[in-house]
């Protein structure tokens, strides 16, 4: 979550879920959180019982909006308009927290001359490469600062580090500044000028929806914010889903600062993350882009050859980030024990490393191209889950071999045999040469292990039960190949056969299935001192030596004192003051903190800014930060702490700055090297939208926005009037994700058991569609059916002259089920198309064109795109930093 | 009152149910299904959101969502986009279903067999072992609560988890509801805290908020005050409830009284049967 | 609704009333009745938590001699508090799904059809696939010259329902086979 992590530090939710009872008011955009998340929605509902006001933008009314007290309809993909709207409206009329703004964000500090806005470039900043369709962001960077590192930030790919999204490499101690905010180059009036064309007419125009509205929902979080009360603001995939999802997630990380609502109790940002531990698989990553603990996976270039390269990129001066080396270090005396010593630079030189883009998508379009041999797939769906799901399934027929690991057949394990390619007769199971293991997983309850859920809370699970048959968990299925892959390379005296050889992998086995200990995988990401062989209490006793160990620097701490952290189960007196903060319950990371930044709960002197919203303060007496929760800063920092000019590292965080994971401890309203897209958001349109940009009409879509042209993966080209529909898909309580783990057991499917579609009754009546019967929905990709649900609850919206319809389509279908009573149904992302956030690769499926008409589909769904060629060269696709890449959306023209 | 199970220390034990605070998430329904081992039902095209539609023998909660589609019509006026432009958006309400386990149960009343009992907690459950499936009860029930089994033809409905108050737990979908919108407690300590909801509700300005089964002047009760009462903001026919009921054997006089008696007697037969044949078992 | 009840009335008289009831009162509960109680007491019970979204609902599972009868949601949980949402209430279902898979399932090239394959020799098959991916692909230095260790040969996908532990051996061990199309849900 890059959003979260270049605006405060840290990419993960601030607060925790029952810290919504504390709020005044929770606003809720790109997150149904009802509807996703009903039990984290028993703390919202608790709070609008005290009296709190729940507000939920959305373009789809959902049970989330039934309950809150506004419901702002806004069209689907307009949300930093909305966002930048606030931003304005707060601005102009002075409902900053300004104690709060002035010391706590970057607002005084002054940008460079060269700088340059949207506002005098059309849409685009100062920096921008035609030629590569990526900034250079050399401009962005505040005054007298240097870009970091050798790598020419152009280059840079990927912002899911936390070094990347912090300015890595700086040194902000220096930067000039204003703190009365009114020097025309300092953040505060950047900001003022950028988003001075945001207001609420123009919020009107692009969003579709009546100005007092919008002006209803500006006045609700002001009127709850201060002081003396605090907004909660949760958001979900609802964001991130979009070319401009980053940017989304910024703007209101920005309102947030500028309402003084971050670090506080019953404020911050909640994301709302949707599957059991997807915080977890980030953290400890398995994502392409990272090592755990938010460290970068190295790059080919000049910056990551050598440990010293590596670390003097990402390890800055100034902040927490001084830190780096130790983190690296015992993450590579983690995995190589011994045989990793300071001669040998630990290692590091065998770890393998990025060239460009090898995330989900561009390995599906390898695999296309046949560019692969094999895929495993762990509790996963792709031929349901992943955007343009048909083409996932055709990648799967060009791949020799697919492991897939779960509890129950699903499509992405049967695609050779039950798909609508394979009924279409486009595809025969006889041509297919992919050969596919389908192998029975254990249950959650059929092993032990633990979960992060969104809060960052780390929860141990015991086994009740051992799983049947073969079954198996994904942790004695990993071991055990690992020992085969072992065993296979003990005796290769080859370079790289190195770090298999050493990779330590001594865990304890017991029961009849020689299952690993997970506790003994816990005790390894929680690290040890090696010169006692103590397991360490946290992070601050990592060395950069080579002397202590740990697998995920983060995570250190879980298993201090030699207890298993997670399994703690004592929720604490909830009703004593700060009692909903259950310290003793699980363990959150980092160190047990509960509310991220939660020094900035406290005034600049350390005095919490109201008795009503005390959580962390400065204690005199002891001289010491104490209160409810852990504290987020330096335990014997004082607040008056004033460094010296030339203080590095955590020294040069002044007592008075609450975001300590950032160089110079403030929240960014402006990121000069967060995000590659922009330092402050601007709206975008979604790649596919049926109106022009009415802030920026030359520019239309985030122009760094990945997509493939490849004639399998169409657009909607700009001006097709075939596609005048709003798309956009959102989530049912009943059904989990993609299905597997719904569709199929009876109890939940009986309650919903039929794909629809929801569509105004103005839409309804244009196209002759009866509210139950059937209807289709079309792309360039595909077509699908599903049930209309004509309902008020989808409105249409006025575009000045214009009605837009909107289509919201939910996802959990698919083609095939494992018993009578499962259920079936079209699959949604058959209709959407591979595209990807700059920073994150993350696709659009939350605002996209499309048609509707009345009755069944013609044929299967993807039929329309069986004739394409597909076929490649394999590496023509691979992106590289130095070809041109991700394609812009920009034509070559419009870039002139 | 024809208490079955003598247990001194019980007392009547309810629902209320708070349609206020209800997502409609459906928890109720699977935590039911859950625990008492209910089948899912065959599949059904859904209303709004709600595929369940009527409670039944296999299920016990059923949340119902009250979205009514106002298609407002074209005026002369007016076109047809314009008047869906200007329409408001109506409410859409939640509100979980369930049997009322009522003072006056008609299907208590109708049941010839004995097989309908009321517990040491005045909840009213029907005895599988007892009933013979004659489905007299069936529209006896002015709620059209309890229904057969289609495959063993018994009669069956919510037990208010019976079987769990026996061990002292609360009953699976009150456990399980996200929002506390179902409470289970103490019959007269759910109505006071129901009132002072109302009241509360009031006081904030939902003016509609009332309560359905409770709290009423004897005269006004529904079928003598329900076990498991509601709190509504629409009127009841909304929710598909009636606006008046009570057991449709109390309200018929004479008829019902010579079914009542027959019935009794035919139910003091089998219960003796029952006796007896417990009796043996104990011997 | 102020109509009379003749049949209450009839109760409340002295004879009639208790006759009345006579197949209502104690005779009327019956065996399964008088020991009735709930499934779970006496148990073992386990703490876990719930699978589905990242809420992270704590669960109390009840098992008998190795058997699952119940789950619910554990009452200790600040973050539940005993509740659970229609997905958590369904997960004993998730573990006993009529379509739970116990046997591996294999699929030749070009095969038609399911086909058995035992433990043992599946991961051994599955073993030589991934070695082989790695030393077919196998990529020392790139077009450029610069050094990069890697195979492109196989990828994985998956873990957003994995655990930690899983999530840390899977990085770990392709990781070090040079692999980097390591992927979740996270971005998906």
């Amino acid at each position: 979550m890059p959003g979260l992590g270049t605006s405060f530090g840290r990419g993960a939710a601030t607060n925790y879920q029952q810290d919504f009872q504390n709020a005044d008011c929770i606003w809720i955009q790109g997150s149904g959180l009802m509807e996703a998340h009903p039990v984290g929605s028993r703390w919202a509902m608790k709070a609008r019982e005290r009296g709190a006001k729940l507000i939920h933008v959305d373009p789809h009314f959902s049970r989330t909006s039934a309950v809150s007290d506004m419901h702002v309809p806004i069209r689907a993909g307009s949300d930093i308009a909305f966002l930048g709207g606030l931003i304005r409206h707060i601005i102009e009329t002075k409902s900053y927290f300004e104690e709060y703004v002035v010391n706590y964000t970057n607002a005084p500090h002054l940008v460079r001359e060269d700088f340059q806005d949207t506002e005098d470039l059309e849409g685009l900043f100062s920096g921008f490469d035609p030629e590569k369709g990526t900034y250079d962001r050399t401009t962005w960077l505040f005054e007298g600062m240097e870009p970091p590192g050798k790598t020419s930030s152009a280059e840079v790919q990927s912002t899911q580090a936390f070094t990347d999204r912090t300015q890595a490499g700086e040194t902000l101690q220096q930067v000039p500044n204003d703190p009365t905010l009114q020097h025309p180059r300092c953040v505060f009036q950047v900001l003022r000028r950028h988003y001075s064309r945001y207001t609420p007419e123009m919020v009107s125009k692009v969003c579709g929806i009546p100005e007092d509205q919008f002006l209803k929902v500006a006045e609700t979080l002001i009127a709850n914010s201060g002081r003396e009360r605090t907004t909660m603001l949760a958001y979900a995939v609802g964001w991130t889903q979009h070319t401009a999802g980053v940017q989304m997630i910024r703007a209101g990380s920005i309102v947030q600062l500028l309402l003084g609502n971050i670090g506080r109790p019953g404020g911050g940002i909640m994301a709302m993350r949707g599957h059991a531990s997807i915080q977890g698989s980030s953290d400890i990553p398995t994502l392409y882009d990272l090592l755990p603990g938010y460290l970068p996976m190295p790059r080919a270039t000049e910056d990551d050859q050598t440990l010293a390269d590596y670390v003097e990129a990402g390890g800055k001066k100034s902040g927490w980030w001084s830190h780096f080396d130790e983190y690296i270090i015992s993450l590579l005396k983690a995995w190589f024990g011994e045989a990793a010593t300071p001669e040998n630079d630990y290692g590091f030189g065998h770890l393998p490393k990025l060239t460009g883009n090898h995330s989900h998508y561009v390995t599906t379009l390898r695999a296309l191209d046949g560019g692969l041999d094999g895929m495993f797939v762990m509790g996963q769906n792709p031929a349901v889950g992943s955007q343009h799901a048909g083409l996932q399934r055709r990648a799967l027929a060009q791949m020799k071999w697919l492991v897939v690991r779960d509890l129950a057949d699903l499509e992405t394990a049967s695609f050779w045999k039950d798909s609508p390619e394979i009924r279409s007769g486009e595809m025969k199971p006889e041509d297919i040469q992919t050969e596919v293991f389908l192998m029975p997983a254990a249950g959650h309850v059929e092993k032990e292990g633990h979960f992060t859920n969104t809060q960052r809370l780390l929860q141990w699970r015991d086994k009740a039960l051992d799983p049947p048959g073969d079954a198996r968990s994904e942790l004695h299925f990993v071991y055990h190949i690992g020992k085969r892959i072992k065993a296979h390379y003990a005796d290769s005296t080859r370079e790289r056969d190195w770090p298999i050889r050493h990779l330590t992998w001594g865990y304890r086995e017991h029961g009849v299935h020689d299952e690993p200990s997970a506790e003994d995988v816990l005790r390894e990401i929680n690290g040890y001192d090696l010169t006692t062989g103590k397991l360490l209490n946290g992070f601050g006793e990592m060395r950069n030596d080579g002397t202590t160990s740990c697998g995920c620097w983060i995570y250190s701490g879980c298993f201090a004192d030699n207890v298993n952290q997670p399994r703690r189960r004592d929720p604490g007196d909830l009703n004593a003051p700060g009692g909903s903060v259950s310290p003793e319950w699980g363990w959150a990371w980092p160190a047990n903190r509960r509310v991220l930044y939660n020094r900035a709960s406290a005034d600049p002197s350390g005095k919490p800014w109201s008795e009503r919203k005390k959580l962390v303060w400065w204690d005199e007496e002891k001289e010491q930060w104490a209160g409810y929760d852990v504290p987020d800063f330096p335990p014997g920092k004082r607040p008056d702490y004033k460094p010296h000019p030339e203080a590095e590292g955590m020294e040069a965080i002044p007592g008075s700055a609450p975001f300590m994971m950032m160089p110079d401890g403030r929240g960014a309203l402006f990121s000069p090297s967060g995000p590659l897209d922009a330092p402050i958001p601007t709206h975008y349109e979604p790649l596919e939208s049926p109106v022009p940009n009415e802030l920026y009409p030359k520019l239309g879509a985030n122009p760094l926005g990945i997509t493939w042209m490849r004639p399998e993966n169409p657009l909607v080209a700009e001006g097709d009037d075939h596609y005048p529909l709003v798309a956009s898909t959102f989530r049912l309580t009943e059904h989990h994700t993609a299905g597997p783990m719904s569709r199929n057991l009876p109890w939940l499917a009986e309650l919903q058991p039929e794909m629809f579609a929801e569509i105004d009754p103005v839409l309804a009546r244009e196209r002759g569609i009866k509210d139950g019967e059937w209807m289709v929905i079309e792309t360039p990709r595909a077509e699908i059916e599903a049930r209309a649900k004509v309902t008020n609850r989808v409105q249409p919206l006025r575009m000045g002259e214009r009605i837009i319809h909107q289509v919201c389509l939910p996802w959990h279908w698919g083609t095939f089920k494992t018993n009578p009573q499962g259920v079936t149904g079209d699959t949604v992302n058959d209709l959407i198309a591979i595209s990807g956030d700059p920073n994150t690769t993350i696709h659009e499926s939350k605002a996209f064109r499309c048609n509707v008409r009345a009755g069944r589909r013609a044929g299967e769904t993807t039929v329309r795109l069986a004739d394409v060629d597909t076929d490649q060269d394999p590496n023509d696709d691979q992106p590289d930093f130095a070809s041109k890449t991700p394609h812009s959306v920009l034509g070559d023209e419009e870039q002139a | 009152m024809e208490i079955a199970v003598q247990r001194p220390e019980a007392q009547r034990m309810g629902f209320f149910t708070d349609t206020t605070v209800c997502i409609g998430c459906k928890a109720c329904e699977v935590a039911c299904k859950q625990w008492n081992d209910l089948p899912a039902d065959d599949l059904r095209a859904s209303l709004s959101y709600d595929a369940t539609r009527e409670l039944s023998a296999s299920t016990w909660r059923h949340v119902r969502f009250v979205e009514t589609l106002r298609i407002p019509e074209p005026e002369p006026t007016l076109n047809f986009v314009e008047a869906a432009l200007g329409a408001q958006l109506d409410r859409w309400v939640f509100m979980s279903d369930v049997c009322k386990h009522c003072t006056h149960a008609g299907c208590l009343d109708a049941c010839p067999t004995g097989a309908l009992i009321r517990t040491e907690f005045e909840t009213v459950i029907v005895q599988s072992d007892v009933c013979n499936g004659c489905g007299y009860c069936v529209p006896s029930c002015p709620f059209g609560v309890i229904d057969r089994d289609p495959y063993d033809g018994r009669a069956a409905k919510c037990t208010l988890c019976y079987d769990r108050l026996e061990d002292g737990l609360e009953p699976a979908c009150a456990k399980a509801c996200p929002t506390d919108s179902i409470q289970f407690g103490p019959y007269e300590e759910l109505v006071e805290r129901a009132k002072g909801r109302v009241a509360t509700l009031h006081e904030r300005g939902l003016e509609g908020a009332y309560l359905y089964g409770a709290g009423d002047e004897p005269q006004d009760q529904l079928a003598g005050g329900l076990g498991a009462f509601f709190l509504l903001t629409e009127p009841p026919e909304r929710y598909g409830l009636p606006a008046h009921a009570d057991s449709p054997i109390q309200q018929n006089g004479p008829i019902a009284n010579a079914t009542g008696v027959a019935a009794a007697f035919v139910a003091a037969g089998l219960a003796f049967g029952a006796f007896a044949a417990a009796f043996r078992k104990a011997r | 609704m102020s109509r009379p009840k003749p049949f209450k009335r009839l109760r409340e008289l002295p004879v009639v009333g208790r006759a009345m009831d006579w197949g209502l009162g104690p005779a009327a509960a019956s065996d399964n009745t008088l020991k009735a109680g709930s499934r779970i007491a006496g148990l073992k019970v386990t703490e876990s938590v719930c699978p589905y979204c990242a809420v992270g609902c704590g669960q109390l599972v009840y098992t008998r001699d190795g058997e699952l009868v119940d789950i619910e949601g554990n009452p200790n949980s600040p973050i539940n508090q005993g509740t659970l949402c229609p997905k958590g209430s369904a997960s004993r279902q998730l573990i006993q799904q009529p379509g739970r898979l116990t046997k591996i399932r294999y699929r030749r090239p070009g095969g038609t059809e399911w086909e058995d394959l035992d433990l043992e020799t599946a991961m051994d098959m599955i073993a030589e696939r991934v070695i082989a991916a790695r030393e077919n692909h196998w990529q020392e230095h790139d077009e450029r010259g610069r050094r990069v260790n890697r195979t492109l040969g196989f990828a994985h996908l998956g873990g957003a329902t994995l655990d930690n532990e899983e999530n840390y051996l899977i990085k770990k061990l392709f990781t070090a086979m040079g692999a980097l199309q390591i992927e979740n849900q996270a971005r998906i």
